[in-house]
């Protein structure tokens, strides 16, 4: 194989593993802070990209063509409706069964998830067919010998590192941090530390569900194509991801993002078989790892209490 | 009168009752009809709960289980009878049927051992593809119902260890994972037809075949869908006694046990590991058994059949019904399948209002619809 298709594999592999570190990392938040899965995560994300398109839509209704004011118009609005909306699926679906079985908030999100697909599946204009997501960054692009870099590639893979970087500075350098950490380690001597429970908890569910709107939108750049059912593939590969690098650890996110992405462009380009079962080898690599490690590569640390 | 012959005549008046409802609903075709019988059965509902009726008559049912389930089935016939002749009603009965013995699968793992399956659908399709393979072979296809169940039970004994090695979410993402992948490959693979799937050659049990119509004489011919219903009818019945017969028995505690509390289980000797797999096996060999005889009746199968929605569907049978309730089980697959197939209005929004009827039930009632009562252990005894 020749350099430049491996260094399109590579870019193509890394990209992905970007978007699914920052789904993975919205899990990983949620079940530190709460204990449960937030299974519309996916589908949060979809909303988030179907809001900024709408945005992108609305502004060159409006006149304003500029390609950097709309990009920033789309993820403000992507973002902070997805925050806001994080926050009220926290505080209406989520800290009300709180006390319940784990598998109640799982399946209460599942469903919600459900619910937002099938509103933008239904309601949506034409909602139900693929739409064009516009490419609002440059197109310029490097050639290195037979391997082509895009700009927009470079930009947004630069974009995700940020946020990334930005995320866990947020979490290990800031007071609001310490919070969430606080929370995260026990909810009853945090509350005892005077520290708002209920406040962090929305904040952190908005954080999260802010990356994800942001993978969206990420994603909707780099393939140039949303639908409504994007979002529940994303949500089990980034829930996948969060599992295999291990629950409720920022960096076993972000492991098990990029690992999830490795698996499957080896599955695509490396594997002896046709590269349609490249979600086939990957998800049968993650059942496996998840037999062999059951809390993840990076194991939470806890100990039954009885 | 005495109370026993009072029970009796209370248990024989509300067969007839539902009965004649399940006719009228299946029977009408105008959505405002059925809309308002719809609102009739549920203000029924409602007013003979605040009435302290349904205590009435649940004390009545449970110290006559058999009158209970001799009505049912007699009346699961009157009504199959009733539409002799019609095919959509019929196929309708025996989804209900067999979606009531794959939910029954998943409610021995849900609702009894506690072992989370949200690859339902998956199970269920396996049973769909291996009859029709084996369709085209010369295997006695009532030994394909088998068989189907079976091969189901093996596929799933290649999750048993990540499931038994881990809880919770942990359990959960196996299963989507293994869902996902199962729908996948069936849709990239080429042998067993791709996304186009697969035509399965119908029942057969020695020489009668089940896709002809019954000539009974020259003027009443029997629509072919009523031999699937009768075959559906008896599987519902051996699933129901067999889940019973689990349920009261030592294993059916070992299950409770392992469920309410792993550790504390453990601690008293329960071997979990054991109980969970037989529970996990026992579970998938009955969604198996219902997709084989459902592929047979449907004539034709493709993967868009068994995705990931389809296994929540499933999901929400169980939890609608009540964790462990096998006639919550029965309400509702009779519910999830029958109200968006009469009601073409909400077809199209089906999954929608799916979701959020579940949301709604997680929320405010969840123990769903006919929750499982505490154990029984000398069943028939007034305490």
């Amino acid at each position: 194989m020749d350099v430049g298709l491996l260094g399109q594999f590579v870019v193509n592999g890394m990209m992905l593993g970007m978007m699914y570190a920052l789904v993975a990392v919205g899990f990983t938040l949620f079940f530190g802070v709460l204990d449960v899965i937030k299974f519309s995560h996916g589908d949060v994300l979809m909303v988030g990209t179907f809001a900024g398109f709408t945005t992108y839509i609305g502004m060159t209704a409006i006149g304003i063509d500029n390609a950097l004011l709309q990009l920033v118009g789309v993820l403000v609005i992507s973002i902070g409706s997805m925050a806001v909306m994080g926050a009220i699926i926290a505080r209406y679906l989520v800290l009300p069964l709180k006390s319940a079985p784990p598998l109640n908030t799982l399946l209460v999100t599942l469903m919600l998830g459900t619910v937002l697909r099938e509103a933008i599946r239904l309601f949506y204009p034409d909602g139900s067919n693929p739409k064009h997501f516009p490419a609002l960054l440059p197109t310029d692009s490097w050639a290195v010998g037979s391997f082509t870099l895009r700009a927009d590639s470079a930009i947004l893979l630069l974009a995700g590192l940020l946020v990334i970087i930005g995320v866990n500075v947020l979490i290990n350098r800031t007071r609001l941090g310490l919070a969430i950490r606080a929370v995260a380690q026990d909810e009853e001597t945090a509350k005892c530390m005077g520290i708002n429970f209920k406040m962090i908890v929305l904040l952190t569910f908005a954080l999260g569900s802010g990356v994800a709107a942001f993978a969206g939108v990420m994603n909707g750049l780099y393939y140039n194509e949303i639908n409504f059912g994007m979002g529940l593939l994303l949500g089990v590969i980034g829930f996948s991801a969060a599992i295999v690098g291990g629950l409720g650890n920022i960096y076993g996110a972000i492991l098990g993002g990029f690992l999830f992405a490795g698996l499957q462009t080896l599955g695509a380009v490396a594997l002896p078989f046709s590269s349609a079962y490249k979600d086939v080898f990957a998800f049968a690599v993650v059942i496996a790892i998840i037999a062999w490690r059951p809390t993840g590569l990076i194991a939470e640390k806890t100990s039954e209490r009885v | 009168m005495t109370q026993s012959l009072k029970d009796k005549l209370v248990i024989l008046s509300l067969a007839v009752l539902a009965t004649a409802f399940m006719i009228t609903f299946l029977a009408i075709e105008e959505q405002a009809e059925i809309f308002a019988l719809l609102v009739l059965a549920a203000v029924l509902v409602f007013a003979s709960a605040k009435f302290g009726l349904i205590e009435t008559i649940s004390g009545c049912l449970s110290r006559n289980e058999r009158l209970l389930n001799g009505a049912v089935v007699a009346a699961t016939l009157i009504v199959a009878f009733w539409f002799y002749e019609d095919h959509f009603p019929l196929l309708m009965i025996a989804t209900v049927l067999l979606y009531t013995v794959a939910s029954c699968g998943l409610n021995m793992q849900f609702g009894y051992t506690g072992v989370v399956n949200f690859a339902g659908a998956a199970f269920f399709g396996i049973g769909c593809y291996t009859a029709a393979v084996l369709g085209e072979t010369s295997v006695p296809m009532l030994m394909v119902i088998i068989v189907g169940g079976l091969v189901a039970a093996l596929v799933g004994s290649i999750l048993i260890i990540p499931v038994l090695r881990t809880r919770g979410h942990y359990a959960a993402v196996v299963t989507i994972a293994f869902g996902l992948l199962f729908r996948t490959f069936l849709e990239v693979n080429d042998a067993l037809g791709g996304p186009q799937g697969l035509g399965v050659s119908g029942m057969n049990i020695f020489g009668w075949d089940f896709n002809s119509g019954i000539t009974l004489t020259d003027d009443i011919e029997v629509s072919f869908y009523m031999n699937y219903v009768i075959l559906a009818l008896i599987m519902v019945m051996l699933t129901f006694v067999l889940m019973r017969r689990i349920e009261r028995s030592w294993i059916g505690l070992n299950f409770d046990a392992v469920r309410l509390d792993e550790t504390a289980a453990a601690c008293y000797g329960i071997d979990i590991k054991h109980w969970k797999i037989l529970s996990f096996t026992l579970g998938n060999f009955l969604a198996g058994t219902a997709g084989a005889l459902y592929a047979m009746m449907l004539g034709f199968i493709a993967p868009s059949n068994f995705a990931f929605s389809d296994s929540l569907i499933l999901v929400s049978i169980v939890l609608l019904g009540g964790m462990g309730s096998l006639w919550g089980t029965i309400l509702a697959a009779g519910l999830v399948v029958l109200l968006p197939e009469k009601l073409q209005a909400i077809q199209e929004y089906r999954f929608l209002i799916y979701a959020v009827v579940m949301i709604l039930i997680l929320l405010f009632r969840p123990q769903g619809v006919l929750p499982r009562g505490l154990r029984a252990y000398i069943p028939g005894w007034r305490g």
